[in-house]
């Protein structure tokens, strides 16, 4: 063993050696919690502050410099730091689990007395809007059916798209796609509305009716389902396309059947997220399907009524108790509609995934 | 200058939740020297060498039972901070990991700078002299400011090991560092491990018993006996020993089986 | 076209003919489709453009500083500077309550919370994103309106010197204060989801090269994660910021709207460019429309604004990615 002198290291680098560390017990970060809450709690209650949510805010703070207090003192800077992230992060946590549930706890609280059979199966055709009574029979029906529209034109459409820019993408026009692919993302969706509202209703001469709807609809969905499947298909290793190139499959059939299966998981998670989001858009609806109190099954002809529009009506032009019940009403069916939307869309994810996940 | 320490293992098991992983391994790893693992896949060879720095216990799940002394330190005592321990152990991994949003320069350092060293002198200093002890320096002291992911994988597995040096750690584990590299490659970290050893106590965990044959001055043999069951220490002997004349029966079936 | 595929020739060799019609037809269907979009950004541009202009051309003030909006006027006079200044004001005020909660949320799925709990909140927020904005107004402005009083009143006795929280006339708050944190909720699944799956993909490998250097956990999120998320996490801040900047019912739903512009946070009125569109759209004749058009446009060139900075940072960290180079 020669050579010490000719050592990586030859002088001494100011990085301590000790294995050994004051560690703080397990149960410390909960302890620290609870006291927060009970100062913060005491503090709101001696204050005589009436909102809770400043009895939150400040248990938060309190909670996040003791941690890091309590950490310095016992463990070190570098320790304390670390528990302060995790304190933080936990704070983010409740942060936006309180707001979360309140908001479904409140609709499903306000609005479960409201929904029955009949509110289902019935229109508001020749209800007295600012009584009681009437249903969303007329509503679901130009929802689904504008939804489902615009998802047959857009999903198709940015899938094809997201497949030429990540596969075959080289070139002044990807460049341009890509662009404005990015430029349609920023389109608010009133903007969209007055876009279709301006093309084929006033210049063409259409008149209103959900599909004038849904064509406002798919110009949102496009740029979402692109951006989303995009991403998805970036993720596909190339090794995977390799692979199946050096086995003689040609490129298109590598795309089918290796690149986008591998992605579906993914795709069908951005498809999902882009339906909710057109799903829950009031704005461009209401200008362009005009709303309706009575059944319409056409949606190429006449007004109709979609759900979140008729939120939208029973809150602010009825605008008493009556018209908030059916408003929370619509609003429990409609997340209910959403969320059925998502879980279904997750069972075919997980279905057709190859992969275990990660 | 590094005090390069011994490694007493004592009745140790690991598991992956319920899984036992390996079981009541004892042996002694001498300093300065290399000492080599090898066994089928599945043996817990890796598993082994991840307890010797407490990287076992990261995946969720996963816990450790006995003793792993450090000199005379119990690196599993209840007042022991694993992140202090993981820096006077360092490790290299299969694949070639520097990070990818840094340069070379900072992928080096990276280490020293958690540590809370800040002096520039200072760390050009360990950059300049940890490359160099990684045998890297004549190929990227023209670029350090490039990504260290612009590295060939032989160079990018030799910055990795520069990496866990500029830390001066008291011991090297190393998990198959050649296994995703080409010959030449290998035989350039081959060579380097050699030169390591005069200051390191490095453990390699290797699939290729002729690379364990060229590098080791020891070697430890572990197997499973079917699928399912831990994996367990077969033996450890002097790395000629160990291929030349094995005082155990599945060390030799292992050992000629692979060569025949 | 050629094939850029090195690899792509074996499969030629072997059928020849079914490879190459197939990818042609495919190929161009997947160019067609690239197409379609172009021209449909074209006609939007084009006829916002061309109604904007129609609208200017009759406006009696200044389209950048009056606070008026009543182009339907004999004397059409109308300007954004009310609708800018709020959509900015509660659009910033999102953005800054929401990015920091939202990271913070998807490190705790990801690398936080135990299994147990991870799973599950991962998906619940998963769900919230899909929450309709008509559902998050109606909350806002039937429950959350009701509950920031006391907030108000503090913030206003406290900060009330800072100007921006000086409340200078009472009322319900149906503020742009109010307003943006209503946007913070909205926009927070939204950011958190994205961010989530890219602080998922971190390889696992450069986790692990952290930790064995002796890196606390904060540190291996600050040197493995965070870096290798950073462009994630600017993309999906700016799906939230887009999100915030063109709401429109839950705004309109919530604020109380007027043509006062102020700093003052927590005073009510003010207004945002969508939002206002929403509320004057159904009475507006001819030229009301084409001034709403035009204020959309300027909203559509913000946000323009806004994913291009985007793009600038997200194209100056390319270098640094190793994933698939």
């Amino acid at each position: 063993m020669t050579a010490a002198t000719t050592s990586v290291t030859a002088d001494a680098r100011p990085i301590s050696r000790k294995l050994t560390a004051n560690r703080l017990p397990k149960w410390a970060p909960a302890a620290i919690a609870v006291g927060s809450i009970a100062v913060g709690c005491g503090i709101g209650a001696v204050g005589g502050l009436e909102s809770h949510l400043q009895w939150g805010l400040i248990s938060a703070v309190l909670f996040l410099l003791g941690s890091y207090l309590v950490s310095a003192q016992v463990e070190g800077r570098r320790q304390a730091k670390d528990r302060f992230a995790t304190s933080v992060v936990w704070v983010a946590f409740i942060l936006a689990v309180v707001p979360l549930v309140s908001l479904t706890f409140y609709t499903v609280q306000q609005g479960i007395s409201v929904v029955n059979g009949n509110f289902l199966s019935h229109s508001m055709r020749g209800v007295i809007q600012s009584g009681p009574g009437g249903g969303i029979y007329h509503a679901l029906i130009g929802t689904l059916q504008q939804v489902g529209l615009a998802t047959l034109m857009a999903a198709p459409l940015g899938l094809l798209t997201a497949v030429y820019l990540v596969e075959y993408g080289r070139g002044k026009l990807a460049k341009a796609v890509t662009f404005f692919v990015d430029v349609m993302t920023g389109i608010p969706s009133i903007v969209a509305g007055l876009f279709i509202l301006s093309l084929w209703n006033l210049a063409l001469g259409f008149s209103y009716s959900g599909f004038s709807g849904s064509l406002a609809l798919a110009i949102l969905m496009i740029p979402v389902v692109v951006r989303s499947t995009e991403e998805m298909l970036k993720l596909v290793p190339n090794e995977l396309r390799e692979a199946s190139y050096a086995l003689g499959v040609p490129k298109w059939k590598t795309i089918l059947r290796i690149v986008l299966p591998t992605a579906i998981g993914g795709i069908t998670t951005g498809v999902m997220l882009a339906v909710a989001r057109i799903t829950g858009e009031t704005a461009p609806v209401m200008m362009l399907v005009f709303g309706a109190d009575a059944i319409n099954t056409n949606p190429f002809e006449g007004p109709q009524q979609s759900l979140p529009m008729y939120i939208w009506q029973q809150y602010s032009m009825v605008n008493n108790d009556f018209g908030y019940a059916r408003a929370w009403g619509a609003a429990l069916v409609l997340i209910a509609f959403v969320m059925g939307l998502n879980l279904i869309a997750r069972g075919i994810a997980r279905w057709r995934s190859p992969k275990g996940g990660h | 200058m590094i005090m390069a320490k011994r490694i007493d293992v004592s009745g140790l098991s690991a598991y992956y939740g319920t899984t036992k992983a390996i079981e009541d391994i004892s042996m002694s790893i001498e300093p300065r020297s290399v000492t080599a693992f090898i066994g089928p896949s599945g043996c817990g060879k890796s598993t082994f060498l991840r307890t010797l720095n407490r990287m076992h216990e990261v995946i969720p799940g996963a816990r450790v039972e006995g003793k792993v002394l450090l000199d005379d330190e119990n690196l599993y005592a209840s007042n022991v901070d694993p992140v202090a321990v993981r820096r006077s152990v360092g490790m290299v991994f299969q694949r070639p990991n520097p990070f990818p949003t840094m340069s070379i320069y900072d992928n080096v350092v990276a280490g020293l700078k958690l540590a809370g060293v800040r002096k520039k002198a200072v760390l050009d200093d360990v950059v300049e002299r940890s490359l160099k002890g990684a045998n890297l320096w004549k190929e990227v002291h023209t670029r350090l400011n490039k990504p260290g992911a612009g590295l060939s994988g032989g160079q990018q597995q030799r910055l990795c090991i520069a990496r866990a040096i500029a830390v001066e750690p008291q011991v090297l584990l190393m998990d198959e560092p050649c296994s995703a590299l080409d010959p030449i490659s290998t035989l350039a970290i081959e060579d380097l491990i050699g030169e390591l050893k005069s200051q390191f106590t490095i453990v390699i965990v290797t699939h290729n018993m002729q690379q364990a044959a060229r590098v080791s001055d020891r070697t430890a043999f572990f197997n499973l006996s079917g699928v399912g069951q831990p994996g367990k220490l077969i033996e450890l002997d002097d790395t000629q020993r160990i291929f030349s004349n094995p005082s155990v029966q599945a060390t030799e079936d292992y050992i000629s089986g692979r060569f025949g | 076209m050629t094939s850029s595929s090195p690899a792509a020739p074996r499969g030629r060799e072997r059928r020849p003919r079914d490879s190459r019609v197939g990818d042609k037809i495919f190929m161009n269907l997947a160019r067609g489709s690239g197409i379609l979009l172009l021209v449909i950004m074209g006609a939007i541009a084009a006829f916002l453009t061309w109604r904007s202009v129609l609208a200017l051309s009759t406006n009696e003030g200044n389209f950048l500083t009056t606070f008026e909006w009543t182009p339907d006027a004999p004397k059409p006079v109308f300007g954004i500077a009310v609708l800018a200044v709020g959509t900015i004001v509660s659009a910033v005020i999102a953005m800054v309550i929401a990015v920091p909660v939202a990271i913070g949320i998807a490190l705790f799925i990801s690398h936080y919370a135990p299994r147990r709990i991870a799973q599950p909140f991962a998906y619940l927020v998963d769900l919230l994103a899909a929450v309709p904005s008509i559902v998050y107004g109606l909350w806002g402005a039937l429950f959350l309106v009701p509950h920031m009083d006391g907030l108000t009143s503090w913030l206003n006795q406290y900060l009330g010197w800072t100007y921006i929280f000086d409340q200078t006339r009472t009322g319900t708050p149906r503020n742009l204060f109010t307003v943006g944190i209503l946007l913070a909720i909205m926009v927070l699944p939204i950011i958190t989801a994205v961010s989530r799956e890219v602080f998922r993909q971190v390889p696992r490998m450069h986790e692990e090269a952290a930790l064995a250097l002796g890196a606390t956990r904060w540190e291996m999120i600050r040197t493995a994660v965070l870096p290798f998320g950073r462009p994630g996490i600017i993309s999906a801040s700016m799906l939230g910021l887009g999100r915030a900047l063109g709401e429109t019912i839950a705004v309109a739903v919530v604020l109380s709207a007027s043509n006062v512009l102020s700093l003052h946070i927590l005073d009510a009125g003010g207004g945002t460019f969508a939002q206002n569109i929403a509320l004057k759209f159904a009475e507006a004749g001819d030229n009301g429309r084409n001034a709403l058009m035009a204020s959309g446009l300027v909203l559509f060139v913000i946000t323009l604004l806004v994913n291009g900075a985007a793009r600038l940072i997200i194209a100056r960290r390319k270098e640094y990615s190793g994933a698939n180079a």
